[in-house]
């Protein structure tokens, strides 16, 4: 077979790459078919395949086509694009598709042993009875033994550290309820519970794999954004040429080209050239600084004026990056251990519903009625009292919450996150890019007249500048359509230039170089200055004062000056914290939290990584770095701060539905329990009673479609 | 009471047939883009006219 291969083939196959693009403007159909015949055309590439959930393309190329090559192809089809790195959040992936696999085979075997009880239920005796419960067990011993591994062997783990979860009651009950009915199938005895075991088992795994899917979801849609700091760079070669190269291949003292509006990979000093740089992700300073030659530049940092060569001095670990990396580890190694809802209720459960069987199990004894007669009761109460509709009562609502929240835009990573976001009681706001937008935008459109407006808006969207594109996403944003026109032209660290209806018009940087983010339209002879500067985030206010009447009273902790700090903090009525290094920040949160506090910690950059991993509870904007999106536990996406609001409204409807399908499940056992204990319970009673208390906990969790309201 | 030994083994033959084909679709990454599945259908073909004409010619 493989000879018959011919040999290009086989070598092309294993010399091809594979990389994974962010594509976050596909809409359609049409988007797909362009964007994957579009890339099959270019000669070097294998395959490229959409995936249109995730909107990610995956291209199969030769290994000669550079990742930033495929990125300029994707632009070029008119799609803005990010190239994606391995995605760090990936790892249990495959999880999920194990615990489907097992609701799969559950659900298979609980069908056809349904299709069995359901004929001795309604009155076959004898041997018609023996067979049907022969084949019954025939059907359920393989598939408890695939579906119910998760439960065995995490109960199997607890017990190993001598602690018990809500897996233990879980595996005792169905292993002992498969026994005895294996025992009453041979001595061809009346009841048998493969259906009930088995019925336990589908619904269980259901509640774990809505668990599962809500957390795959959130993170793929966090990986999406990931990807935003450079993963590589234009390296100098020793004939002139830049190539591009991934940051882990980047090796100190290689020259780095940076474009303006581009982030670094690695630390350096600057060789050749003068720009501003924008620190806000390091540091939380909102104002670039300018650099010139002999500077110190880090990682991270975005270079915004002027295209500058970095000699590179250190790489990966070494960077400063890494510090705050270091920094973070032991940051959430402190990091209070929450223990889930779910797992609390079971420290409670488990030790009742066990003494309980054994208590109707030794009472039967002393009242007569035999050891296989008491068993089978005391077997009926671990089945009728085993947690299922409590397995299924939490992740239900959880999942139906996080949908809710992620149609508004909020990302919420584990269900975990939803419970301490509910218990939160004060909120830390980091300045720069949390509660400011982190990118410059225009104080007062209302100076320039509609047609200024229309070739400002041009201008603007022909540069990646972000002064430039901070503009032209509030031009569009106020509805302005953009002018036509023609022999666009970009000179860095200068402006764009272009000719409209034979006038020549600019956009370009502002008569006094320096930090001052201001940008000067000119128009024939006509200049207008447009004074830009970071805006608070629409709704800031608003979102504060919602937090402040769930109880949440607000403060800022930045990096930033003091005189940066203060308008900011004066404008919203609350305290700051300024000239915040990252290790300050997780001190002051440390401080609260031995106070008693449960802190909902805001921030993006990544000097606020550290206090995002040690805060009881974080939310991330989806403009932040890739740290401080890894580290937090939610990610809001859009541009107004109301979503953190709504995300603590939401986490806290949940926990009331949870506790309602709590109490519902009490009310249930209260109800069947003592049913149980009389011996009246027979398979038929526990299918119906486990099913209907099913379905009632996951109607109420329904109800949670409108929590982010 | 004959009936059964060809019912069930019908019934417990085909359930295995549906998982089976579940685990595959799984294995195949039938599952991984469900949103863009739906759009997919919609994309118009492009060779197809071509093939057509190949089928005129042969009939």
């Amino acid at each position: 077979m493989n000879a018959a291969m011919p040999l290009h083939d086989a070598a092309e196959k294993a010399v091809c790459e594979d990389s994974r693009f962010a594509v976050p403007t596909m809409r359609c159909a049409g988007c797909i078919s362009k964007i994957e015949r579009g890339l099959s055309e270019i000669p070097g590439v294998a395959a490229a395949r959409v995936n249109f959930s995730a909107k990610q393309v995956a291209v199969s190329h030769a290994p000669e086509l550079t990742e930033d090559r495929i990125l300029r192809a994707i632009e070029k089809l008119g799609f803005e694009a990010q190239i994606l790195s391995e995605n760090p959040l990936a790892e249990d992936r495959g999880d999920t598709a194990r615990l489907l696999r097992a609701l799969a085979v559950a659900g298979f075997g609980m069908m056809n042993i349904m299709l069995l009880s359901v004929s001795v239920w309604s009155g076959a005796v004898g041997v018609t009875r023996d067979l049907f419960h022969m084949l019954s067990a025939l059907i359920a011993i393989p598939v408890i033994a695939y579906s119910g591994r998760p439960f065995f062997a995490s109960a199997a783990m607890a017990l190993r550290y001598g602690r018990t979860n809500m897996d233990v009651p879980i595996s005792i009950g169905i292993i002992l309820a498969t026994a005895l009915s294996l025992y009453e199938t041979i001595t061809s005895g009346p009841h048998a519970y493969f259906d009930g075991a088995v019925m336990l088992l589908f619904f269980l795994l259901a509640g774990r794999v809505l668990d599962g899917m809500m957390r795959d979801r959130a993170r793929e849609g966090i990986s999406a954004l990931l990807g935003k700091t450079a993963p590589g760079a234009m390296v100098v070669q020793g004939d002139g040429t830049a190539v591009w190269t991934k940051a882990a291949d980047i090796q100190p003292d290689m020259v780095m080209l940076v474009a303006a509006g581009e982030s670094l990979a690695a630390d350096g000093v600057i060789e050749q050239g003068k720009s501003g740089f924008d620190m806000s992700m390091l540091t939380g300073e909102s104002d670039p600084q300018v650099l010139g030659e002999g500077d110190t530049v880090l990682a991270g940092t975005m270079n915004m004026d002027a295209p500058v060569q970095v000699r590179v001095t250190a790489t990966g670990g070494d960077t400063s990056i890494a510090d705050i990396a270091r920094l973070m580890d032991e940051a959430g190694q402190h990091r209070s251990f929450h223990v889930r809802i779910a797992d609390r209720a079971a420290r409670y459960y488990a030790p009742a519903v066990h003494s309980l069987a054994l208590l109707a199990f030794i009472g039967w004894m002393i009242a007569g009625a035999g050891w296989h007669q008491s068993l089978l009761i005391a077997v009926a109460v671990l089945i009728i009292t085993c947690p299922c509709a409590l397995g299924l009562a939490v992740p239900a609502a959880q999942v139906v919450a996080s949908g809710a929240l992620m149609r508004k835009g909020v990302l919420i990573k584990d269900g975990s996150a939803l419970e301490r976001l509910a218990e939160a009681d004060r909120v830390l706001f980091d300045k720069t890019g949390t509660l400011t937008m982190g990118q410059p935008r225009p104080i007062d459109l209302d100076k320039l007249s509609l047609t200024e407006k229309t070739v400002a808006l041009a201008l603007a969207q022909s540069s990646r500048h972000p002064v430039s594109q901070g503009l032209a996403r509030a031009l569009v944003h106020e509805g302005i359509a953009p002018a036509k026109i023609n022999n666009v032209q970009e000179v860095a660290g200068k402006g764009v230039s272009a000719i409209w209806e034979d006038i020549p018009v600019q956009l370009g940087r502002a008569g006094q170089a320096g930090a001052h983010i201001s940008a000067a339209l000119t128009i024939g002879d006509d200049a207008q200055l447009v004074e830009m500067t970071d805006m608070l985030r629409p709704d800031t206010r608003a979102a504060i004062a919602e937090l402040a009447q769930l109880g949440l009273s607000a403060s800022i902790v930045s990096g930033d000056r003091t005189e940066a700090v203060s308008p900011v903090a004066k404008e919203l009525g609350i305290i700051a914290q300024a000239n915040a290094r990252p290790e300050d920040k997780v001190e002051t949160i440390k401080r609260l939290g031995a106070a008693g506090h449960k802190l909902l910690m805001v921030g993006d950059g990544l000097n606020d990584g550290p206090a995002l991993a040690a805060a009881y509870v974080s939310i991330a904007p989806g403009s932040a770095s890739d740290v401080g999106q890894q580290a937090a536990d939610a990610v809001f996406t859009s541009d107004s701060l109301m979503p953190v609001a709504l995300a603590v409204k939401a986490a806290r409807r949940t926990g009331k539905v949870v506790r309602q399908n709590f109490a519902l499940a009490i009310g249930y056992n209260i109800f069947a329990v003592p049913l149980a204990l009389a011996g009246m319970v027979t398979p038929l009673i526990a299918a119906i009673a486990m099913s209907l208390s099913s379905l009632i906990v996951v109607g109420n969790a329904l109800r949670l479609r409108g929590a982010a309201k | 009471m004959s009936g059964l030994a060809i019912l069930i083994p019908i019934a417990l033959l085909m359930g295995l047939c549906g998982l089976g084909f579940f685990f595959w679709a799984m294995r195949n990454g039938q599952f991984e883009d469900l949103e863009g599945a739906s759009h997919r259908v919609l994309i118009d073909d492009e060779d197809e006219p071509e093939e057509r004409e190949d089928y005129s010619a042969e009939t």
